[in-house]
């Protein structure tokens, strides 16, 4: 940030008269992508060098006319939630974007594992979710709304407790600021009561591969037929 | 106790205004303090940090100066995820204000995502409720009017009035912090909007917002300045951010540097 306001300084002293607000479009360097030469994930892509999970091959670098400024395949709907460009941690202390998360169906929800009402609840219900849909391409994503409280230590103890340690459950913590504007994306509502407690919408939402809003459920302990054939019909 | 605070706060104020001197400052320090918001935690007092807010509403030639900057948040350009269909809607074109639409009227139909992104722009934020809530108590001659009939009922005659987004921006009189345009104009975006829980969807959750009924249902005479207040969260309580609603703008705020 800082660093930022010194750019902004320099950028206005050298453009002296010229009222630049210092943030025009910057031209993003873009980070190369990467792909399976086999496709076996589809249109997946990396953001770093490796192999392939599936085939082990090496991973291809896309040229960038492939790489569009989201999806490789160009086509990015102006509702996916893969234009956040917003930096998490998950419960393995791994930094990602949620675009990462493109080419899979992901289920989400907004938890904080102090939560001693509602939110065993969603737990609940998002396992329910997980043991009807039972496909294991699709993710399950858990978004903390107490960033400051749920570190990926307490995400991973999270994780075991409630036996959900596999690589289908994902548990982002984000800085306070990105976790407020995930939640308008998804219009989850909440609010810190007590340093321990908040309160909050109670909604598990489904995006498709491209990251679009699908379906939402509201409510706690409602019945989960929707939502499952939702995501059923998503992954066929 | 409030009162109490209050005057601690004006003895601040003359201490740290007599610091304040350069050219025409676009922004203005809110100097820190404590006050009961309508519906805060627990209702028990809130306390708000010093910082820093924009004197005036962001202008309708000030956002056009940001677009040419920054064409993606242009109409046509701005992505759904982020602006609905009424983005920018009475514009003539994506660098073009619509007719009889004044540059110096405060922007509207902006999204959150929009007004977030101006403000970061600037190096500044936008304001979080709380802060908000508290400058918009302060009349021109008290930080806090919260017990000001008058000023209360003005406020309410304001939210009357129609078309009030369609006029200057500072039109209205400068408070007593020296910010204009808290009431009267347009509502304003905050960073946290969508902390209140009363919207329609958020009936069936389990945590019910008592605090904000419990508020209604106290609106009386002597209530006013809650009924304003009142009127303010169940906006806010029903928008979501990618809506861009033609009474609904934006100021800037920034943490003040140590």
């Amino acid at each position: 940030m800082l660093k930022n306001r010194n750019l902004t300084w320099l950028l206005m002293v050298l453009c002296l008269g010229i009222f630049a607000s210092g943030c025009g479009d910057k031209t993003e360097a873009e980070s190369a992508l990467y792909q399976c030469p086999m496709k076996c994930k589809g249109e997946k892509t990396y953001d770093v060098p490796g192999s392939c999970p599936v085939c082990k091959m090496d991973l291809e670098k896309l040229s960038s006319e492939d790489a569009g400024p989201v999806l490789a395949d160009g086509e990015v709907s102006d509702e996916s939630i893969f234009h956040l460009t917003s930096q998490w941690h998950t419960q393995n202390n791994e930094v990602i974007t949620l675009k990462e998360l493109q080419g899979e169906v992901l289920v989400v929800v907004m938890i904080y594992t102090s939560c001693q009402a509602a939110c065993p609840r969603l737990v609940a219900d998002m396992r329910n979710i997980h043991a009807a849909v039972q496909d294991e391409s699709v993710r399950y994503i858990m978004v903390s709304i107490d960033p400051e409280t749920d570190t990926p230590e307490r995400l991973k103890e999270f994780a075991i407790a409630n036996e959900m340690d596999n690589p289908q459950w994902t548990f982002l913590q984000g800085s306070v600021d990105d976790v407020r504007e995930f939640s308008n994306v998804l219009a989850v509502k909440y609010r810190k009561i007590t340093p321990l407690d908040f309160s909050h919408s109670n909604i598990i939402s489904v995006f498709d591969q491209k990251g679009v809003l699908q379906f939402q459920q509201e409510g706690l302990g409602v019945d989960n037929k929707q939502i499952v054939a939702k995501v059923k019909e998503l992954i066929s | 106790m409030m009162r109490r605070t209050s005057t601690i706060l004006l003895g601040l104020v003359l201490m740290a205004s007599t610091g304040l001197g350069q050219g025409s400052p676009t922004m203005t320090v809110i100097q820190g303090g404590a006050f009961v918001p309508l519906y805060g935690s627990d209702s028990a007092e809130v306390a708000v940090a010093e910082f820093e807010l924009d004197i005036y509403p962001v202008t309708n030639a000030e956002f056009l100066a940001f677009l040419s900057e920054n064409p993606k948040w242009q109409r046509s350009q701005a992505l759904r995820l982020f602006a609905d269909g009424n983005y920018l809607a009475q514009w003539a074109g994506d660098a073009e204000l619509g007719t009889g639409m004044d540059p110096a009227a405060p922007i509207t139909s902006i999204s959150w995502f929009a007004a977030k992104a101006y403000c970061a722009c600037e190096d500044k934020r936008l304001p979080t409720m709380d802060e908000w809530e508290y400058v918009a108590m302060a009349s021109p001659t008290a930080a806090n009017a919260q017990a000001d009939s008058v000023f209360n009922q003005w406020i309410i005659e304001g939210y009357e009035t129609p078309n009030t987004a369609r006029k200057k921006v500072g039109g209205n009189f400068a408070n007593f912090w020296g910010i204009h345009d808290m009431h009267g104009l347009v509502w304003e975006w905050t960073s946290d909007f969508n902390s209140v829980l009363i919207s329609g969807e958020s009936r069936k959750d389990n945590d019910l917002d008592t605090s904000l009924f419990c508020a209604a249902g106290a609106v009386g005479a002597s209530d006013l300045m809650n009924y304003a207040a009142f009127m303010r969260y169940a906006f806010r309580g029903s928008i979501k951010a990618n809506f861009s609603v033609r009474t609904l703008g934006f100021r800037c705020a920034r943490n003040v540097e140590k």
